[in-house]
């Protein structure tokens, strides 16, 4: 044992999470250690191509909008960018770029090692150093010793990793690297609770060898757009993907060969997620539908590897080969890697704070697919939290937490933390209450401010935040402030605009809620303050939604009630015995912070919040007559 | 905390006067949306009794009444509380009751003025206790009463009615959330349409209400007394008054009738516990264990007591055991020289009471005529618990019927479907909040039973 060096913060695992984590640490004045088992494969993408999508987008924003990196790595290594779901409400309209990955990693790569109190080491981490349950550094597997006060695991796949198809089988993280296999037991020794998940990630083929003809390309939006509200990029080049569907040929193949996937042979032990299911899961779990599709997606500009996304499968080499040439396209396609299902070890996330810290374990931080997580948008936006509530641990701060109604950030945390996961997580639109609220247009206006009070939000972000912020604020205070004659003149203007002549005098903003209108035709025909485009949509949003938004509000309102009566640290609930037993013993492990977090615990009834709230009552009023 | 909740408040039963409290930061808008007075109730006559009248959506005369605005903190429940003191009818109660349903209230849950009470700081901390009892008392209650709901004809036809909403929603999730998956998109004139008729179902629920229930099915009734006080000439009597006897089949023990009869339309499943203290055999435990289960399960406790003797121990137990579920107290033996007036009964129990005569048939018609009101009248009092059920649950259909219609709307117009989704949602939350199937991630766990998405 050699101790090196003293750290305020060592990350473990440069993945999504940890990149971010490290950088939010460092940025917030930290001396940061980032441990990866490869400097060559630093914020690698294991799996698809691709950055966002619905409820991964937003998340990207979110990040970004606090201060993150992922949204300007992938705004720069974006090869086609596309806005999803634009004919289905704002609030579920989504960004989602393919990303040229081996670019992607270079970027993040370079972000990293030239930070500011940052390092970057190669590093096997073998144990993590607790003393009186406190946080004391890693040790490493040369036995040198890296002390810190705060340590964040982001260790993704690599725990105990095991990478299993056909008859295949090793111990091993994404793509054959070495897998971690001596942290697994520090973690048990230090009391912490593990699960072991499964995932897995299709074959990638020649991109020579595939007849495009036969496939529907899919190209990317001509207008430009970027994740991150600071992206100066405002011209890209774009490669299309490529749509093909499998054949009731595919799937006998596969229902043939069905004993040799590691998925139904018994193999797996993992529990793999309903949200990415291996083609062999899809054509058993579906077996009236007679086709899938896939699309075929660029790995990145200079390589010719395709990822054949849909097509994720852990049966033998030769079997995936077979049943990907029996589909249009793909006749004489050329494996260059198989599909493979990989299992690896993670953390019950009912351990942990909303922080992110370990409820028992001081110092102990935790982020991404350790948590049980699933995507690199999930993990990097709790890894930026980790790593900003590691810092702030190490100040004497109060932990950032966002609300549920706050950040599709907070709803994931939330979620997490309070009822766990019983598969790899995946964030979803449809796991938001306040999905009107959290839009991925507004991402900057609900988390800037609160960026720029952490630290993270630079001069130059702040200040165009702000400017925007206030253009649209004026634009709307004027708005409100003009009622429209039915003269004439206003008349000719607004059937112009292809709207129907007012019959009555109308307020500004009630003429713009109609569908047709939009602020970019009233700012031309009535000499409105100019704004840039984005800014224009966004008075759109607000102006178009405002019954929505505000009745959404209303809930956030009532249901802060419950989220600000906080649960003392130390109830006994045992001695509640008007609680339902199941509901004693689940506030007993979890101990939730709020009523309103313990509310969303399945098993506690609303008779057992009003027995918590009489509780709460009685006990102020006794502390007040003690 | 912050729904604003109405209940009668005064015992059920024929009084001169019923006193209706709405409680919550809404109450005095929604007061005023159904009081007409000189002057409105206000802040500024707050606590001043003002006389007026209760008016319906039209404007239809409904009551002449007393009503009386009491800002909190300084009221019952520490919230802004109104109170509406009406004739003591129970069709101008029930009226008016539903009346603040319509404004907008919510019915109060069993305790939940008291609960509220407590938390703002109007009870004493020695009260705390009582409070849990409610609180508890209640959940059980809302166990059993789940319990029987699931497998009833209101629930199934709710469950129907939310599975194909359920099916609509999930499918436009799917969409959203796998845009690019191989899914058929949902039309807005599919989803208008599904809409219509689950609108179309929850409104014919709501017409039937649960009263349609009670006759398809019978009322479930318990007599209880002691022995000798009349019980099974009760019975006789109600029997020759309408031969409409369905059956007589024994129960579930060899010692408990089941009877099916009809009382001025109103069919009644009658559980008689008569044989349960003849058989000297059993111990007393047993018999307090058995009427206790039968009470349980009654939805009507109708208790005979001698009115020619005064109240023993037994028949104060009786008493305080149907206290807190519905019930009505008969004092038989008119024709003899009476012992025990109404009031000494209502001072325990505070429900209904009639004097009548079995033997000479002398106020039996106030039986039939009482049953009527009971289950055509919408619920009954809310704060005693009893059949809230059902005022919660036409509550939640009517919410549900008006948020479909928004949802309708919004699918005519052709809203976005995030905007269109929380309408649904709001239904899908409301109708299982009556069948009991209102569980989180049931959307997402369904998207992927249905749907074949994800790469």
């Amino acid at each position: 044992m050699i101790v090196v060096d003293h750290y305020d913060v060592v990350v473990i695992g440069a993945g999504h999470a940890g990149c971010e984590a490290a950088l939010a640490a460092a940025r917030l004045g930290q001396k940061t250690l980032l441990a990866t088992l490869s400097m060559d494969n630093i914020a690698l993408m294991p799996c698809n191509p691709s950055v966002g999508g619905p409820a991964k987008g937003h998340l990207v924003r979110e990040i970004d909008a606090l201060g993150g990196q992922m949204g300007i790595a992938a705004d720069e290594a974006c090869i086609q960018m596309r806005m999803l779901n634009t004919g289905k409400g704002y609030a579920v309209q989504a960004l989602r770029a393919q990303a040229d990955k081996p670019l992607y990693h270079t970027i993040m790569k370079r972000t990293v090692e030239n930070q500011e109190n940052l390092d970057v080491k190669q590093l096997m981490i073998d144990k993590l150093l607790i003393k009186n349950g406190a946080v004391q550094g890693v040790e490493a597997e040369t036995g040198e010793v890296f002390e810190a006060d705060c340590v964040i695991l982001a260790t993704g796949t690599y725990l105990r990793g095991r990478i299993l198809y056909g008859e295949v089988a090793y111990m091993a993280g994404p793509n054959g690297q070495r897998s971690a296999m001596n942290l697994t037991g520090s973690l048990q020794e230090a009391g912490l609770q593990l699960m072991r998940f499964k995932t897995g990630t299709p074959a990638r083929v020649d991109r020579r060898s595939i007849d495009f003809s036969k496939t529907e390309p899919q190209y990317g939006d001509d207008v430009v757009r970027n994740f991150s509200f600071i992206s100066p990029i405002t011209q890209r080049r774009q490669v299309p993907c490529y749509l093909t569907y499998t054949n009731p040929r595919t799937h006998k193949i596969i229902r043939d060969n069905l004993h040799r996937s590691c998925m139904f042979n018994g193999t797996i032990e993992g529990v793999g997620p309903r949200y990415c299911p291996s083609i062999e899961s899809k054509i058993v779990r579906f077996a009236d539908k007679s086709r899938h599709q896939l699309f075929l997606e660029p790995e990145g500009l200079e390589t010719n590897e395709v990822y054949v996304q849909g097509m994720s499968s852990s049966l033998p080499a030769e079997i995936q080969v077979a049943f990907m040439q029996t589909i249009p396209g793909l006749e004489h396609c050329k494996m260059m890697r198989a599909g493979y299902a990989i299992e690896y070890d993670c953390l019950d996330p009912l351990q942990l704070k909303a922080s992110l810290e370990h409820k028992q374990i001081s110092g102990l931080f935790s982020a991404g697919q350790s948590n049980g997580t699933s995507g690199y948008e999930e993990a990097a936006a709790q890894g930026l939290i980790a790593g900003i509530n590691a810092a702030r641990k190490l100040q004497g701060k109060k932990p950032l937490i966002l609300g549920r109604s706050d950040a599709y950030i907070g709803v994931l945390i939330d979620d997490l933390v309070t009822k766990g996961t019983a598969e790899p997580y995946r964030m979803m639109t449809s796991r938001a209450e306040y999905r009107l609220l959290l839009r991925q247009d507004n991402a900057d206006l609900r988390l800037t401010q609160k960026g720029r009070d952490v630290g993270l939000v630079t001069d130059a972000r702040y200040d165009a935040f702000t400017k925007k912020r206030d253009a649209i604020e004026r634009a709307l205070t004027e708005l409100s402030r003009i009622n429209l004659a039915p003269s004439e003149e206003n008349q000719t203007r607004i059937v112009a605009m292809g709207s129907v002549p007012l019959k009555s005098s109308i307020n500004m903003a009630d003429l713009l809620r109609r569908p047709e209108i939009s602020y970019e035709k009233l700012q031309r025909a009535f000499g409105l303050m100019p704004l840039s485009p984005i800014e224009a949509e966004e008075v759109d949003v607000q102006v178009k939604y405002k019954g929505y938004i505000e009745k959404q509000k209303q809930e956030v309102v009532r249901a802060m009630k419950l989220e600000n009566r906080l649960l003392p640290d130390d109830i006994d609930y045992k001695q509640m015995h008007e609680l339902s037993s199941e509901a004693m013993e689940k506030l007993d492990k979890q101990r939730p912070v709020s009523i309103g977090q313990a509310s969303r615990i399945s098993g506690v009834s609303p008779a057992d919040i009003s027995v918590l709230m009489v509780y709460l009552e009685t006990r102020r009023r006794k502390g007040e007559e003690a | 905390m912050d729904a604003t909740i109405s209940a009668i408040a005064t015992a059920l039963g024929v009084g001169a006067v019923g006193i209706i409290r709405i409680s919550g930061p809404e109450s005095l808008a929604m007061a005023n949306r159904i009081f007409s007075a000189r002057n409105p109730l206000s802040r500024d006559r707050a606590r001043y009794m003002q006389y007026g009248f209760i008016h319906d959506a039209e404007g239809n005369y409904v009551d002449e009444v007393l009503a009386v605005y009491m800002p909190g903190p300084h009221s019952y429940t520490g919230e802004d509380v109104v109170e509406i003191q009406c004739h003591g009818g129970r069709e101008a109660l029930q009226e008016i009751l539903r009346l603040t349903f319509e404004a907008g209230a919510r019915p109060a849950e069993p305790g939940e003025f008291t609960k509220r009470a407590f938390l703002n700081g109007r009870l004493d901390l020695t009260e705390a206790e009582a409070v849990m009892d409610v609180i508890t008392a209640k959940s059980k209650r809302a166990l059993i009463a789940a319990n029987r709901g699931h497998k009833g004809a209101l629930s199934s036809k709710v469950k129907a009615i939310r599975k194909a909403l359920k099916d609509l929603i999930v499918h436009l999730e799917a969409v959203i959330d796998y845009p690019e998956e191989d899914i058929e998109d949902v039309t807005y004139d599919e989803t208008a349409q599904t809409i219509a008729r689950c609108s179309e179902a929850v409104a014919s629920l709501l017409r039937q209400g649960m009263t349609g229930r009670i006759l398809r099915e019978g009322l479930r009734t318990a007599i209880v007394g002691r022995p000798n006080v009349g019980k099974s000439s009760l019975l006789n009597r109600l029997l020759q008054a309408d031969r409409a006897i369905v059956s007589s089949i024994p129960g579930t023990t060899r010692d408990i009738i089941e009877e099916q009869m009809t009382i001025d339309g109103i069919p009644l499943v009658l559980t008689d516990t008569a044989g349960l203290r003849d058989t000297k055999d059993y111990v007393e435990q047993i018999g307090v264990e058995r009427s206790r289960a039968i009470l349980e399960d009654a939805e009507l406790a109708l208790v005979v007591l001698d009115g020619s003797q005064p109240l023993d121990a037994e028949d104060r137990r009786l008493l305080e055991q149907v206290k807190n579920r519905p019930h009505l107290v008969l004092i038989n033996k008119s024709d003899l020289p009476s012992c025990l007036d109404e009031e000494t009964v209502r001072a325990i129990c505070g429900g209904d009471c009639f004097r009548l005569s079995v033997k000479t048939g002398e106020g039996m018609e106030q039986v039939g005529t009482w049953l009527k009101h009971f289950v055509c009248g919408e619920g009954s009092d809310a704060e005693s618990g009893t059949m809230t059920q059902n005022a919660r649950q036409i509550t939640l259909l009517s919410s549900a019927a008006d948020h479909l219609d928004g949802a309708r709307n919004d699918a005519e117009n052709h809203l976005p479907y995030d905007c269109l989704t929380i309408d649904l949602t709001e239904v899908l939350h409301e109708l299982g909040e009556i069948t009991g199937e209102d569980v989180p991630d049931e959307i997402i766990d369904e998207i992927f039973a249905q749907f074949c998405v994800g790469k």
